[in-house]
């Protein structure tokens, strides 16, 4: 009992393969477009990859370059095999390789969901690594004279400048942690003496922010000292001052940023998808109806297209038997191997 | 003696044909590049006009969409003419139109060649202007309260970031003007009275910049006020501090950064004339080639194309006593009505 036949006639089989044919060059540009999706994604992934902690999200674009370019080859495949339908002889070229060609394209799909559901399932992964990695980046601002991280300050300077934020939750992140590298800071002096002093790790912590975190968009020129103390500034309230500096963290705005990527990358992924399922079920379809068709005089006949030759449950069980005699076929092999041994060495130990 | 004559027969004439309306058609995608160049230029200009002089002139710009779209035209024109000139019959339709059609088309030549040189010569102006609006600009950087000027410091700043430069000419254009609102000067401290009945005009001039000049590239935290003391910032010598603010002045940025594109524009627009004049030999031989042919029954007859009939001093003396004539035949025609008028009166 065939899956899901259906009766093809000649007129039927020729608009079928021509049909798949234009199929095939339009899912060619979406496999295309798949791939331009990935080194897309990869490259803005590694542009930021100095405040990311683990590469563990670097699996979705990856991902998604193979499935493209061998999406790409399958449909042109596709095409070559609807181009030869109208030659039963060349047509006959492709009968041996059309198993093994299936079960690839499949894996291939397959991996495309693979993609999809990764690209929203790691998405709490990346956030973590936003987040030690925002931390670090602003631990080590201000070591510019350390090799490996001297160029932290201006990666966190050009982030906060780029993204319109400051600080990795908000800015009195810079509170917490001495952004001023101690070389340029004068121990001569009583103050900053007194500070680093009262300090419990010998820190010399401020109540100021680097100039990166800057709002231009503020009336006044931008206030980077003494922000909680309103009486060093004129006319100023640290309170209602909320043009002064970006009052967004970086952790949030390169989140919703690579969210946002990511998920209107889903939708996509899950089109080409389907597309590519209809390329490979109407290829089943016509390669089921030529199989019908014997020799190229005979070519107007009616033939029947089908999925499986048999039902779901009798093609599993069937795949099942000849992979046990495949297995079965080698474990005999071995048997034999192991008598013809065995007997040489009684004939060996009776001379 | 015809100017390179060459000899065709059918064969060649085809492939002429062929090869042409090809030609034309890629001459198309070129001028709809050009014009899409212009397009682009001009937003660039508007993204910036606030910092721009009200002399900004955009004629550049201008020029290159209307060059752009005539070339379109003309080139789509040439490919319809090149497409009929193989059958006789719809190619006699045109015989009338090609000489007027191929003298605009020398032209239009002329034309892009022009625009060419306009290209390359828009840096100068462009300087003088950007000079004057960006002081101007900054003299109205305080003026966040004033209607009309308050998206200045926004813009100016903005400006700075990302074109990495400070001030007009350099950062020392920001030590001459005030720069800080007087809404957010404290006037009842000692310090700030002085600095401002020191000054002539009653202006608060500080020896510090605004934020947007700090260069994140710099090692350590940006020190935007007392630049030139030393002694106000420990291990700091102002005369070697070369990564702390942005050095280049925003004219020579902004001049450079426009500049560069005017040059990339001005070249293609010479690549364009190039193949525009490449067309127009093309279709001059197919026009000269169809019209000689020996027997003009027999299709596959041979023919001989050319560029100019005579040669190049000929053609010109030829022209020159055709405008003679004309002029001639319109003086007599003016005396002719003068002597006419004088018998009357």
């Amino acid at each position: 009992m065939a899956l899901l036949k259906i009766k093809f006639s000649f007129q039927r089989r020729v608009r079928l393969a021509q049909g798949l044919w234009l199929l095939s060059w339009a899912v060619m540009f979406s496999g295309l477009l798949v791939f331009s999706m990935g080194v897309f994604l990869k490259t803005e992934l590694l542009r930021r990859s100095e405040v990311m902690h683990t590469t563990d999200i670097h699996v979705v674009p990856n991902l998604l370059i193979v499935v493209g370019l061998a999406s790409m080859g399958i449909n042109l495949c596709a095409g070559r095999i609807c181009q030869d339908t109208m030659d039963v002889a060349r047509f006959a070229r492709w009968k041996n390789h059309f198993i093994p060609f299936f079960t690839v394209s499949l894996l291939v799909t397959s991996m495309l969901l693979v993609a999809m559901v990764l690209s929203y399932a790691l998405q709490p992964n990346l956030e973590e690594s936003l987040k030690i990695g925002l931390k670090n980046g602003i631990r080590f601002y201000k070591d510019t004279d350390t090799p490996g991280r001297c160029f932290q300050k201006q990666t966190i300077d050009r982030l906060q400048l780029e993204f319109k934020c400051c600080g990795n939750n908000n800015f009195r992140d810079w509170f917490e942690v001495q952004w001023i590298n101690s070389r340029y800071l004068d121990f001569s002096n009583p103050e900053i003496r007194d500070r680093v002093r009262s300090n419990v790790d010998g820190r010399y912590l401020m109540d100021a922010v680097p100039f990166s975190c800057c709002n231009p968009g503020s009336p006044r020129p931008c206030i980077q000292e003494n922000i909680r103390d309103n009486s060093a500034h004129i006319n100023y309230d640290y309170q209602s001052e909320t043009l002064n500096l970006f009052s967004q963290g970086c952790h949030q705005a390169l989140v919703s940023y690579y969210m946002g990527l990511l998920n209107n990358s889903g939708p996509a992924v899950l089109s080409v998808f389907m597309a590519q399922m209809s390329v490979l079920l109407s290829l089943r379809y016509l390669q089921t109806a030529m199989s019908g068709v014997k020799d190229q005089e005979n070519m107007e006949v009616e033939t029947i297209g089908y999925l499986l030759e048999k039902g779901v449950k009798e093609t599993f069980e069937e795949m099942k038997e000849n992979l046990k005699k495949i297995l079965s076929l080698n474990g005999g092999q071995v048997a034999d191997e192991a008598a013809e041994a065995t007997e040489g060495d009684a004939k060996a130990s009776a001379s | 003696m015809a100017l390179f004559k060459i000899k065709f027969d059918l064969q060649k004439r085809v492939k002429l044909a062929q090869g042409l309306w090809l030609m034309y058609w890629f001459a198309v995608i070129a001028g709809a590049l050009v014009f899409a160049m212009g397009l682009f230029f001009k937003i660039e200009l508007r993204k910036n006009s606030e910092l721009m002089d009200s002399n900004e002139s955009h004629f550049v710009p201008n020029l290159l969409i209307i060059v752009g779209l005539l070339a379109c035209g003309i080139n789509a024109f040439g490919g319809k003419i090149c497409y009929d000139s193989l059958d006789t019959a719809k190619f006699a339709r045109w015989k009338t139109a090609m000489k007027p059609f191929l003298i605009s088309c020398l032209a239009f030549n002329a034309l892009l060649i022009l625009t060419a040189l306009f290209c390359f010569m828009m840096r100068i102006p462009l300087m003088f202007t950007l000079a004057e609006g960006l002081k101007n600009s900054m003299k109205f950087y305080k003026d966040t309260d004033t209607p009309g000027r308050c998206y200045m410091k926004r813009t100016l700043d903005q400006m700075q970031m990302e074109f990495k430069c400070c001030g007009n000419n350099n950062y020392k254009d920001w030590f001459e003007i005030q720069w800080v609102s007087n809404r957010y000067l404290d006037f009842s401290a000692k310090e700030v009275k002085d600095r401002i009945s020191s000054n002539v005009d009653g202006k608060y001039l500080m020896d510090a910049v605004p934020f947007s000049c700090c260069n994140p590239s710099s090692p350590r935290p940006c020190i935007q006020a007392q630049l030139t003391n030393n002694s106000a910032h420990y291990s700091y010598d102002h005369y070697t501090e070369d990564l702390n603010i942005w050095k280049r002045g925003c004219r020579d940025a902004l001049v450079s950064y426009y500049g560069g594109m005017l040059n990339t524009i001005g070249i293609l627009v010479i690549l364009v004339t190039v193949l525009e004049v490449a067309v127009t030999v093309g279709l001059q031989y197919v026009n000269t080639a169809m019209s000689t042919l020996v027997n003009p029954e027999d299709p596959e007859s041979e023919s001989e194309g050319w560029i100019l009939e005579k040669t190049v001093k000929e053609t010109f003396t030829d022209i020159m006593a055709k405008a003679k004539a004309m002029r001639g035949s319109q003086v007599e025609d003016g005396e002719g009505g003068e002597g006419a008028v004088a018998t009357v009166s």
